[in-house]
């Protein structure tokens, strides 16, 4: 029965039952092929009970109960489009957790895990959470938003009320990656009662509010099983040492604001207390750094696979002199700052290099103001052999440095490159990078996610058509000349998952000669495109198993003749019909939504 | 050397091809209709009506462009990451009591706090009063604002122009709260 799906993730077809929504393990069955569902649904039913995933939440439509799977121990939720992250989807899209949980804390009452992403959670979600499971131990919110430092009380004050009733607490995990929280105190953290000694993960990096120190250091020194810690910017790095002395298990640290006068007594205590971290293999943080100070990381560069200087306004001598003493370093996150000589010098020290990302310092100024170009990736891609994964932003970039770049490595998976300046050609002959990019494809067979920037003709995209299929996503902006530019991704590449697109010019022919891709995919974003009215209309018509969204925040979409263009679409598969939370600004472009209910009933009837 | 396709580099809007160089201003509460998509892009130079330009544009702000996430860009400029300048806007996030989710608003589109308080009642679909020494609160909702210095202030006390420098986001609490604390 399971030979059916393949080993790796898929994700959840569910569908409603009368009343009753089926969750599985979210996973299996890109493709709606019913004789799949038929014969090995109860299969999955049976072995998937424990983990939820779902890729893209409004597969599942959230009128639909949930039907009680006592057994779910983790659920994964990712929401919002990618391009959120860049300020393209308007506030108000959707997302909403608060209904999840609603749920979820009815009918899942072993909920241990939970993990969203691009999801807005509010303080009576996080509430929720914390009276809702007794085992509950992970919580990680990745790039949420919508919630306060009181909501964060509240996850840590459940301790004290598990504990009146249960042997002993076990939050685990506590993970605020990237989200943007309203901080309205430091206080949140005092919340930890005493009897919490559980903690293995904490990261509080997005928060600007200072916690009481106090509070923080004692909640580490009873947490022997911390082994990740990530502190905000409040956190002074005089008083760092006093962390690490009581957590020298410590596998990740990220610094609070790495800068204090320059005093002999407290740079000695910060070195010692490195030093005593043997266990210690990666290090983030680092804001507003005061050179003088990096020397007291040197007894622990030796060991460290993980770096993450992407917040460190140092100059390139400085962060050379780190990254060359640390020749076990695997991932790598650096500003330009960096510059050639320090990405040449790296290429010579980390040959076990596997991820490396350089962000610009300084991304709207249109000259350059560091000396960062594409021969520093050039030299990386020469000297680091398990390079695989690649971010890359810079202000110049040649064919011939892709070409060279894809015939060094054609193990890279991940290749994203944004060349700062739209439309940017090969800046020594002036063409379009389509040869370079087309290399990139042609060499790198196992590329899965690739960014494209710069001058680019649809000549690219026939060669990545052709090329890339193992690509799974693709994010394109500026770029294009016509039509065919789309068709050829969407006829041409195999595995696509996720496309997203924006300011290119791309319409209606390509969208509707290739509307059964977009079933296989799971979702297609374009915004400031080509695309008509009219087109998103007749997709919905002929697709009635995909969501087409059109998101227009000029109010009038009513009235608007077909003709004219959309600015956002975004177009995922579902069987759930439309979402019932769209804000006024989103319409759904399906006529007719009762009669495309798949039918499911008899596969789950009981 | 001569830009020999020097169009397909210039940034504008539009397919290429067309001769339409007319950059638009991206804002929460539209006052155009029959607009084109646009790339929201905000031009810092004023020749939107010149098609032959020789030297190439100065850098001109395009939303989500380059995809840097706004907490990278608020670190490195030391900001505090309430405050998002997109291109001419001045976007700040607006919570309500009670309400399940934030907005966010762009100032720049009001003129006068008679503007906003409409605007923002018009989003929460409430009422919402200024404060008045004499009246005291007229209406069930009270807009209130974090200023720079990271106080919490009543809406309306200073000039408009100085609100504009100085909000970093609001919040409609309740009448009530606001009279008790």
């Amino acid at each position: 029965m399971l030979q059916v799906f393949e080993a790796r993730l898929f994700e959840l077809v569910t569908g409603e039952i009368g009343s009753e929504l089926v969750a599985g393990r979210i996973v299996m069955a890109i493709s709606f092929r019913e004789e799949v569902l038929e014969h090995s649904w109860y299969a999955i039913e049976w072995w998937c009970q424990r983990r939820i995933f779902i890729g893209n939440c409004y597969v599942v439509s959230l009128a639909m109960k949930i039907r009680r799977f006592p057994e779910v121990r983790s659920v994964e939720l990712k929401w919002k489009p990618h391009f959120a992250d860049f300020n393209l989807v308007p506030d108000g899209w959707g997302g909403y957790f608060y209904p999840w949980i609603c749920e979820m804390a009815r009918v899942y009452p072993l909920l241990e895990e939970i993990k969203l992403k691009r999801m807005v959670v509010t303080d009576e979600c996080l509430e929720l959470i914390s009276k809702s499971f007794k085992n509950f131990k992970v919580l990680v919110l990745s790039s949420c938003e919508g919630f306060s430092t009181d909501g964060l009380a509240a996850i840590a004050a459940n301790c004290r009320h598990c504990c009146m009733l249960f042997a002993s607490w076990n939050l685990r995990e506590l993970d605020l990656r990237e989200s943007e929280v309203e901080d309205l105190s430091g206080h949140w953290l005092s919340h930890f009662p005493d009897s919490c000694t559980s903690l293995q993960s904490l990261n509080m990096s997005c928060l600007a509010s200072e916690v009481n120190f106090s509070a923080l250091q004692r909640l580490i020194a009873r947490s022997p099983n911390l082994k990740t810690l990530r502190l905000n910017r409040a956190v002074p790095l005089e008083k760092l040492s006093t962390l690490l002395h009581r957590a020298p298990q410590l596998v990740e640290l990220g610094t609070g604001a790495y800068s204090a006068e320059i005093r002999p007594n407290v740079y000695s205590n910060l070195a010692e207390a490195f030093s005593r971290c043997k266990e210690l293999m990666g290090l983030s943080g680092f804001w507003d750094v005061v050179p003088s100070y990096l020397p007291a990381i040197y007894s622990v560069c030796s060991r460290l696979t993980s770096l993450n200087l992407s917040y460190a306004t140092i100059q390139s001598p400085d962060v050379t002199k780190i990254v060359t003493q640390c020749p076990n370093l695997q991932s790598l996150s650096v500003l330009d700052y960096i510059e050639d000589a320090g990405l040449h010098a790296l290429s010579l020290s980390c040959k076990d290099l596997r991820e490396l990302r350089v962000f610009p310092s300084d991304p709207f100024v249109a000259d350059a103001n560091v000396s960062l170009t594409e021969q520093g990736l050039v030299a990386v891609s020469e000297g680091c052999l398990k390079l695989q994964s690649v971010l890359y932003f810079c202000r110049q970039m040649s064919n011939a440095a892709l070409t060279t770049i894809a015939k060094n490595r054609p193990n890279l998976n991940c290749f994203r490159l944004c060349i700062l300046e739209p439309r940017a050609p090969d800046y020594l002959t002036l063409e379009p990078l389509d040869n370079g990019f087309g290399a990139i494809v042609d060499h790198c067979k196992q590329l899965q996610r690739l960014s494209l920037s710069g001058l680019l003709t649809d000549l690219v995209f026939e060669y990545i058509g052709n090329r890339a299929k193992k690509l799974e996503m693709l994010s394109i902006a500026f770029a294009g000349d016509s039509d065919m530019g789309l068709h050829h991704v969407l006829s041409g590449c195999d595995s696509l998952r996720k496309l997203e697109i924006r300011d290119c010019p791309f319409g209606d022919k390509a969208l509707l000669d290739n509307v059964s891709k977009l079933e296989t995919m799971r979702s297609l974003w374009m915004s400031s495109c080509s695309v008509s009215l009219g087109a998103c209309k007749r997709l919905s018509q002929k697709m009635p198993r995909l969501n087409v969204e059109v998101i227009d925040e000029q109010g009038d979409l009513d009235s608007r003749s077909d003709n004219s263009p959309v600015e956002k679409l975004y177009v995922y598969r579902t069987v759930a019909g439309p979402r019932l939370d769209m804000p006024s600004f989103i319409r759904n472009m399906d006529q007719n939504p009762t009669c495309r209910r798949y039918s499911l009933e008899k596969l789950f009837s009981e | 050397m001569d830009l020999i396709n020097f169009e397909a580099t210039e940034l504008r809007l539009g397919l290429p091809g067309s001769t339409d160089d007319q950059p638009e201003i991206k804002s929460t509460t539209s006052h155009k209709t029959n607009k084109r998509s646009s790339s929201e892009m905000v031009s810092s130079v004023s020749d939107e009506h010149d098609s032959s330009r020789s030297p190439p544009p100065t850098k001109a702000q395009v939303v989500g462009w380059p995809p840097v996430r706004s907490y990278r860009k608020n670190i490195l400029q030391g900001k505090k990451n309430d405050q998002a300048e997109t291109g001419s806007g001045i976007y700040i996030k607006v919570s309500m009591d009670g309400a399940p989710y934030l907005r966010k608003v762009d100032l720049k589109v009001y003129q006068s706090y008679g503007e906003l308080m409409k605007g923002l009642q018009d989003m929460f679909k409430c009422i919402i009063g200024l404060y008045s020494e004499m009246e005291g609160y007229k209406s069930e909702y009270a807009p209130t604002y974090e200023d720079k210095d990271g106080d919490w202030m009543l809406v309306g006390d200073v000039p408009w122009d100085m609100f504009l420098t100085s909000c970093r986001r609001l919040r409609i609490m309740k009448s009530s709260e606001v009279i008790e604390s």
